[in-house]
């Protein structure tokens, strides 16, 4: 394809071949690539909680409640990136009040709004109950009538009641688990039903979005975990880390698989977009696709988890490479985020052209918004944990942890 | 004799009637125009009648780029490289090997003399614009329901509404909306939406120098884009995308998408 210095039509240096010329400028850039990222993190999470709650994976129980404060630390600020980006945020509220029903991304407040109301709120409430009426009782000070408040009035922890608690909340996990599908899919599906872009249109997308989503959660919990108990001088238990790993993994290679499908699919069909989309990979997309998503990102921390659970090597050394597989596998996901998101514009409708993705630093909608948007959920997770600690270090009475491996 | 002569004298009367009467006739005409232009006003557009599509026949176009700049001056549109509601594309097809394609600031300034060193089989310019889908990809995800399709079939954006998420320029397979620099709004081509429902043609047909553009019905049988789809092989674009374009086409091969 002849390349046209886009600067000797006076537009845009970088961009070759032919591009419409309303698509020079991007229409949605770094934070609506960090905006499936938060939500698939938060449904992540989730997924991993459910599997202690309702599959009874009894080696996770130390990340449960941790999962789950994690996740609703993430989705509160999941929406902010998308209202940022919004030409006028003070309409933002018109999806929830006039939404057109045909329309995805209008379904994008109820599906948020069930998600943290129904599932996380109420899931957390029920499980928390019981410690914020006991803490409730023994706290001092201010902080005593916030934990008054979260009681919501109730205060009976009668066995009765506490059992009731039990199985609301098993109840509301088992919702939960198809609500997190809903709530990633669903972010797949606002990019897979897009039929103009070639890139997006796949029916596979909203499943790809589900088990990166996961996959994302998962690798996310690891860290935390770890950090945590780290900082917390505590031991950390082998056991669940090793599970973490496991799953992690498990959900890795469904991932990967799918994507590769997914790539197969396109390669074999090789419609008319194909020669487009091919040079974007090899041009735009090399580092972000090939180097970062599917070298460091997914390749490399598979097989360092495959060597690490599944050969004999010390306990620090697992849960050195468990911990570098965690942080590839987050860099590998924002880049696949990134791919999907940028990825998708960086090419022309007319499929003739490719044009460029200038990120600016400040601004709404630049780096260092970005990275606060990013680091944000981290800080209300702390505070989070102040006010609900989820850490379970010693036994609890019924609850088999960890099989006494607490060293 | 005396009594037989007329009490008003003919003189007076003839310098009298021709004096007042056309006056008064017209007073009754402005009266009757006036009458008549209200009624226009008040509803007398019924937009059920309507159903506006466009014809554009690339054999006449010579890429002057006037539609485009007769555009951006009816509309407001800004006057950056990367904002239209309608530009024109210059496809140099060579014997073999891909097209060669480019619009530079939309065709308003014209066109630099291609460089290919390839041997060219043909040249030839295509104005784009919206296609004004009748199944609209871009009022199917709005998620405010800011843009819809009018009753007489044009697509148009409620700027007082529009939230601006940029949700339908992806969705738009054309590329033919942008969001507005100023107005944080989506915008894109209204076929001149305050001048049609007046009567008129949108500034870009009015202009073309070749008659390469033809607004009007596509329901009714004496418009004149219907003579145009009668008398030439009309093609819409990219039609598998089922979204179902009302501009039409003619002299367009495999290329132009």
């Amino acid at each position: 394809m002849e390349t046209v210095i886009a600067t000797a039509s006076g537009v845009l240096a970088g961009a070759t071949g032919y591009i419409y010329p309303n698509e020079f400028e991007l229409q949605w850039g770094l934070l609506i690539v960090i905006y499936p990222y938060l939500t698939g993190l938060v449904a992540g999470a989730f997924i991993l909680a459910s599997l202690e709650r309702v599959f009874k994976v009894r080696e996770l129980l130390p990340v449960y409640r941790l999962s789950l404060l994690t996740a609703l630390a993430f989705l509160f600020i999941a929406p902010l990136p998308l209202l940022g980006h919004l030409g006028h945020p003070e309409r933002a509220l018109e999806m929830f009040l006039t939404p057109h029903p045909k329309s995805a991304m209008a379904m994008f407040g109820f599906v948020y709004a069930w998600y943290l109301m129904v599932v996380l709120l109420l899931e957390i409430w029920f499980d928390y109950r019981k410690d914020i009426v006991v803490m409730s009782q023994e706290k001092t000070g201010p902080i005593k009538y916030v934990y008054k408040i979260l009681t919501l009035g109730i205060t009976d922890i009668s066995p009765k009641a506490l059992e009731f608690d039990d199985k609301i909340g098993k109840f509301i996990t088992i919702i939960g688990i198809p609500s997190a599908f809903l709530l990633h899919g669903y972010v797949g599906f606002i990019f897979g039903s897009i039929k103009a872009n070639p890139w997006w249109s796949s029916v596979l997308m909203p499943i790809v979005f589900l088990f990166s989503a996961i996959v994302s959660g998962i690798a996310l919990m690891l860290l935390v975990y770890m950090i945590t108990t780290l900082f917390r001088w505590k031991e950390m238990s082998m056991k669940c880390l090793n599970r973490l790993a496991e799953f992690l993994l498990y959900a890795m290679l469904i991932d990967f698989s799918l994507e590769m499908l997914d790539f197969i699919q396109r390669l074999y069909e090789s419609e008319e977009s194909i020669a487009i989309l091919s040079d974007m990979i090899s041009s735009r997309l090399f580092i972000s696709l090939i180097i970062s998503q599917l070298l460091i990102g997914s390749l490399m921390p598979m097989i360092g988890i495959i060597v690490a659970r599944f050969t004999r090597m010390p306990d620090e050394m697992k849960r050195m490479i468990y911990f570098i597989a965690a942080i590839l596998v987050q860099v590998g996901i924002f880049s696949t985020r990134w791919n999907v998101v940028i990825g998708g514009q960086l090419f022309s409708k007319s499929l003739r052209g490719l044009t460029v993705y200038k990120m600016e630093l400040f601004g709404l909608e630049g780096l260092f918004v970005g990275i606060i948007l990013l680091v944000a959920p981290l800080f209300i997770l702390y505070v989070l944990t102040k006010l609900l600690p989820p850490w379970v270090d010693k036994k609890p009475k019924g609850a088999v942890v960890d099989g006494g491996s607490y060293r | 004799m005396k009594e037989d002569k007329p009490k008003i004298p003919r003189r007076d009367f003839l310098k009298t009637f021709t004096e007042k009467v056309p006056k008064l006739a017209m007073a009754i005409s402005v009266l009757a125009a006036a009458d008549f232009l209200t009624a226009q006003e008040n509803g007398a557009y019924n937009p059920e009648e309507h159903n506006y599509g466009m014809g554009i026949d690339i054999h006449k176009c010579i890429g002057c780029g006037r539609c485009a700049d007769a555009c951006k001056n009816e509309n407001d549109v800004p006057r950056e490289h990367n904002f239209f509601r309608t530009w024109v594309e210059r496809y140099v097809v060579p014997v073999e090997g891909e097209a060669i394609v480019d619009s530079p600031n939309g065709g308003i300034d014209g066109f630099p003399e291609s460089k290919t060193e390839a041997e060219v089989l043909r040249t030839y310019f295509v104005p784009k614009l919206c296609n004004h889908c009748t199944n609209a990809p871009c009022v199917q995800v709005c998620p405010v329901g800011a843009t819809f399709v009018s009753r007489d079939g044009v697509v148009l954006v409620d700027e007082g509404y529009c939230v601006g998420c940029r949700y339908c320029i992806q969705a738009c397979p054309y590329g033919a909306r942008y969001l507005h620099p100023e107005k944080h709004t989506a915008d894109k081509c209204t076929f001149c939406y305050h001048r049609i429902t007046k009567g008129l043609s949108p500034a870009c047909v009015e202009v073309c120098p070749t008659s390469a553009r033809i607004f009007g019905e596509v329901g009714l049988r004496s418009s004149p884009l219907r003579r145009f789809a009668r008398a030439n092989d009309t093609v819409v674009l990219k039609p598998w995308l089922n979204t179902k374009p009302k501009v039409y086409y003619a002299g367009a091969d495999g290329e132009v998408r």
